[in-house]
């Protein structure tokens, strides 16, 4: 009951600490802080589905690319709601992620590794041939635009209910079949779990979490959604920020959302790194060394500290 | 008794089916069951499918020489990829990189004066010691963890080794010649450009030198037996630990000989940070096609993701090539499907 008390505790001060920030920062900043609330989301889907159901996905960055087209294609043709764009990103990526988690269920660990690497891999690739529908390597302009504060409006927003839900869902019954799935799946179909059933079930969750991501992070360039911006390293940060959070834990995921969306921001006015290539090396020297030293990631660093003893 | 000697008894305990697929290099040898048999069948009529479709066109043929040279770099990292697997049951995700680093390493010797193929043979020792390096401080502690840990360190090197080289090197394209020239041989009125033939037995002689060294050598047969039993070879005397160091060694070498022979494509005109992503893909395929435990398999899964992809794209308007990722894609995923052991893999059989 006391670390239940505690967790909730946390969560309401960390909404009140969100609630407050858009008045106390500037308009750049309320950018970066939105780009943390959208990461937060992605991290958050492939942490149900590697960290709870024991899938490893290397592609999400290609459901946030769905998303995301599906907001700035909908807006350009048909001025919808950008509000509504998110929901239909979240339902086509839901979809979409149940089809990719049919073949994964034949699947496991390096082979679904290898399939969602080369989807994440080959998806930009789809735009330059479908040039006419989705823009080529130029991109698609949605026809609303939004401020930043309606970012990170929409993405806290979106982060806190997600965030319950996620939560629910793992608590109860769908959360224990995932884990137990996780732990093994022989185990999990002798005890009942319909293993089709929930694997892509995890699947698809995770997906429609990322299509809401893509959507807002379409949404945070200026509505403007382009392949190059969802290429291959989108997804393996979104991976590097779910191993920073910690697999398999609810708690560590803001650390592991803030170090992916601000690193880039940050590394950027560091001397002698500087620009991008200096992001990469700092993003690839901190997964390396967060997988040898903090096997769980910060939540794993989080529970040792709060019961040192016990350990 | 002396460790090799050890070894050898320790691996010939096992049974036979087990030997010849240690072997890996070698089919089925006795036991050729229908599986295999279709399998080497339909190899052939797509060889004499291939032959047929060059003496009667002159483009089919070019597009499959092409074929050919660009699948055996495929085949080439591929087998790195089988290597490190057969080993360890993990990809590394970062081969490509690792072999566009050591490209670029070629490069960088190259502008001190050094000639192609001294460059050559320096940089394979180079990418030697580095995947050896990298095992032992990288990929060991997280070994015994889970799949998903190794997978995530190798993604960490990923970007790790990407953002070291544009740090190196700047992100401007590098330009590197290639070390065959850029005349072609006439056969028949079917031009096959020198670098093509070059590429191809530079390939397939490494992969032959790592064949040999896996059949002939006390240390190949070492290497065997950690892969195939860790705990059995470890207790006949074989250092488990050192023999994985020197697997991933290798498959950085044909690593570097892939990225070394991607450029030597006289199409691949620039040095570049992106060079090996697309070809890890058709490498993924590769391998998987083969049945991932296979070494021959990944260079012939190689060559026929290569041959394939360059006619598909040289005789099908719709498929261009900017649909050759997806396209890969799709076969990767339909191979998964259909047989997820491949052409050479032997179906997984686990113990509860």
């Amino acid at each position: 009951m006391r670390s239940q008390t505690s967790a909730l505790g946390s969560l309401l001060v960390a909404a009140a600490v969100l609630c407050v920030l858009p008045f106390i920062l500037s308009d750049y900043h309320i950018y970066l802080a939105a780009e943390v609330g959208i990461f937060f989301i992605a991290v958050l889907g492939l942490n149900i589905l590697t960290g709870y159901t024991g899938q490893i996905s290397i592609g999400h960055g290609a459901f946030m690319m769905i998303g995301g087209y599906t907001t700035a294609v909908l807006s350009r043709d048909h001025h919808t709601n950008l509000v509504v764009t998110m929901l239909l990103a979240f339902a086509i990526c839901f979809v979409v992620g149940l089809l990719v988690g049919l073949p994964a269920l034949r699947l496991s660990g390096v082979y679904l590794a290898l399939v969602t690497f080369a989807l994440a891999v080959s998806l930009p690739q789809i735009p330059l041939q479908y040039s006419k529908f989705l823009g080529g390597s130029g991109g698609v302009q949605s026809s609303q635009t939004v401020s930043n504060l309606w970012v990170y409006v929409a993405a806290w927003s979106c982060s806190a209910i997600l965030f319950v839900v996620a939560w629910l869902v793992l608590r109860g019954r769908v959360g224990r079949a995932f884990r137990a799935v996780r732990d093994s799946e022989i185990a999990a179909v002798a005890s009942g779990v319909e293993l089709p059933v929930y694997k892509t079930l995890a699947f698809g969750i995770s997906a429609a979490y990322a299509g809401v991501a893509g959507s807002l992070f379409v949404l945070a360039l200026n509505g403007f959604a382009q392949p190059s911006e969802f290429d291959v390293f989108l997804s393996l940060q979104i991976l590097v920020g779910a191993a920073v959070a910690g697999l398999g834990s609810l708690w560590g995921i803001l650390i592991g959302a803030a170090f992916v969306g601000l690193l880039p921001q940050v590394s950027t006015s560091v001397p002698v790194i500087g620009a991008q290539h200096g992001r990469d090396v700092i993003f690839g020297a901190a997964v390396i060394l967060v997988m040898l030293l903090l096997p769980d990631g910060f939540a794993g660093l989080l529970r040792k500290i709060r019961r040192p003893a016990r350990a | 008794m002396t460790p090799s000697a050890a070894a050898t008894s320790g691996t010939s305990a096992v049974s036979s089916a087990e030997t010849s697929a240690i072997a890996g290099f070698r089919s089925r040898g006795s036991a050729l069951d229908a599986g295999t048999a279709t399998v080497v069948l339909l190899l052939l009529g797509a060889a004499i499918f291939l032959l047929i479709g060059c003496l009667q066109s002159a483009r089919f043929a070019t597009l499959t020489i092409e074929g050919i040279a660009l699948g055996s770099v495929y085949g080439s990292l591929a087998l790195a990829l089988v290597l490190v697997y057969r080993a360890t049951h993990v990809i590394n995700f970062a081969q490509g990189e690792l072999a566009m680093f050591t490209t670029y390493i070629a490069y960088e010797l190259g502008l001190h004066g050094l000639s192609y193929w001294v460059a050559f043979a320096l940089t394979l020792v180079i990418a030697f010691s580095l995947g050896t390096v990298l095992q032992v401080t990288l990929i060991r502690p997280v070994q015994h963890r889970s799949v998903i840990a190794v997978v995530i360190v190798t993604v960490g090197l990923f970007i790790l080794i990407d953002g070291v080289v544009n740090w190196i090197w700047g992100g401007f394209f590098k330009t590197m010649h290639s070390p065959f020239g850029y005349a072609s041989f006439d056969v028949g009125g079917v031009a096959i450009p020198h670098a093509y033939v070059g590429m191809v037995i530079v390939v397939f002689a490494s992969a032959l030198l790592v064949w040999a060294l896996f059949r002939f050598t006390k240390l190949g047969l070492g290497m065997r037996a950690a892969a195939l039993r860790p705990a059995a070879a470890a207790l006949v005397g074989v250092r488990v630990d050192t023999m994985l160091a020197i697997g991933w060694g290798l498959a950085a070498a044909l690593g570097a000989v892939a990225g070394l022979m991607a450029m030597a494509d006289p199409s691949q005109l620039f040095l570049s940070t992106t060079l090996m992503q697309p070809i890890l893909v058709y490498a993924f395929a590769a391998a998987v096609l083969g049945g991932l435990e296979s070494p021959a398999g990944a260079l012939v899964g190689g060559v026929l993701i290569g041959v394939s992809t360059t006619l598909i794209i040289g005789y099908v308007p719709q498929i261009t090539s900017e649909m050759q990722l997806p396209f890969t894609f799709v076969v990767l995923l339909l191979i998964l499907l259909v047989k997820p052991s491949g052409l050479f893999g032997r179906r997984e059989v686990r113990r509860v």
